[in-house]
């Protein structure tokens, strides 16, 4: 019975914790909005090289950001549970760092041996 | 003597915050998500789970990518349209973009309204969330048929490095996956959201236990996630 009460009182106290301003949410809808018109045009302007890139990069992680921060609710979570979800896919850069060289290899070997097509 | 071992009701007491709170939250002998129900914490770990097997197939695309000799076929051009005679480079994905980003802010009203215990209000949000997402794959069906009519097959295509099908079809096809089980999972949910099964404590079909209208934002995290890959995925392989 105690047992039961204890319960509901968390759950009744993590829905008022998960409950946040739709102002907030609209904003967030607006700036993502904002954030994909402008990596279309990051194309539609036919932008080159390491300025392409990096907007690329900056619009993408502004996005990603905002949505796992705002619209999934991890900005208000315990730190516990957030490193426990984001710190391991950082992981995932050590394995890109490891493929990029690879396919480096690849490339001469193919380049080396094969010529320039195939 | 017989009366029952009275543990400390850790959960009620306020925990340290920061760093010392995660350090703590992790220490021996306790359920370490102390706010954050099975339910929530299980979708996130399946998320962190995939998020490993997107990154994956984007890594595979990398290296394909970087590794060929034959040059990349231009994502601009390839999936350009004609619309009223002019000419629109990307067009097609830049409105996908937008249909999936809409979805996702008309879920998290829908959790707003599910958390205010809005019954009629969250079940239309998460019908017209579902709508945008079966519009998604229906853009999604017809880009495939475009391109497969063009000639574009997992092992070749009329443009350049015969790796750009197969990193397209699956990338794409995986993620196409993802948002049609995210739409199925959504009616599921608005149908006993409309149902107010949340509200009279309803017993599951599945597992005869009372649902809570929490699943409406686990449902949420999965669909925000779909949204996610689809971010990534726009900037790796469509843009770069």
């Amino acid at each position: 019975m105690a047992h039961a009460e204890v319960h509901a009182a968390q759950h009744a106290a993590h829905a008022e914790q998960q409950q946040h301003p739709i102002k907030l949410y609209l904003l967030v809808w607006g700036l993502l909005f904002v954030l994909s018109a402008f990596s279309y045009l990051v194309d539609y302007f036919g932008l080159e090289g390491y300025l392409r890139w990096s907007l690329i990069l900056i619009f993408m992680m502004l996005k990603a950001g905002l949505i796992v921060a705002v619209f999934m609710h991890m900005a208000w979570e315990r730190l516990a549970l957030t490193y426990a979800i984001l710190l391991p896919p950082l992981l995932v850069l050590v394995f890109v760092a490891l493929m990029v060289s690879e396919s480096n290899y690849v490339l001469f070997t193919r380049l080396a041996f094969f010529g320039t097509g195939p | 003597m017989s009366a029952p071992i009275k543990t400390p009701a850790a959960d009620t007491l306020p925990r340290p915050a920061g760093l010392a709170g995660l350090a703590s939250d992790w220490a021996s002998d306790q359920r370490t998500f102390k706010n954050v129900s099975w339910g929530k914490a299980m979708m996130w770990i399946f998320l962190l789970s995939d998020t490993f097997v997107f990154g994956c197939f984007l890594l595979a695309y990398m290296a394909a990518r970087m590794s060929t000799t034959v040059p990349w076929p231009n994502p601009s051009e390839v999936f350009a349209l004609e619309i009223g005679g002019t000419h629109m480079p990307l067009i097609l994905i830049a409105i996908m973009t937008f249909v999936l980003i809409s979805s996702s802010g008309t879920m998290a009203m829908a959790v707003n309204c599910g958390y205010r215990r809005d019954r009629r209000k969250t079940a239309i949000l998460m019908l017209v969330t579902a709508l945008f997402g079966a519009t998604f794959v229906g853009m999604q069906a017809f880009e495939w048929s475009k391109l497969i009519a063009e000639g574009v097959r997992p092992w070749g295509n009329p443009w350049g490095a015969a790796q750009f099908g197969s990193s397209f079809f699956m990338i794409t096809g995986f993620h196409g996956t993802h948002v049609t089980i995210g739409v199925i999972f959504l009616l599921i949910v608005a149908r006993k959201v409309w149902r107010g099964d949340y509200d009279t404590e309803r017993r599951g079909f599945f597992t005869s236990r009372k649902g809570r209208y929490e699943i409406v934002e686990i449902t949420g995290l999965y669909w925000h996630f779909v949204d996610l890959v689809w971010v990534f995925i726009f900037a790796f392989f469509y843009l770069w």
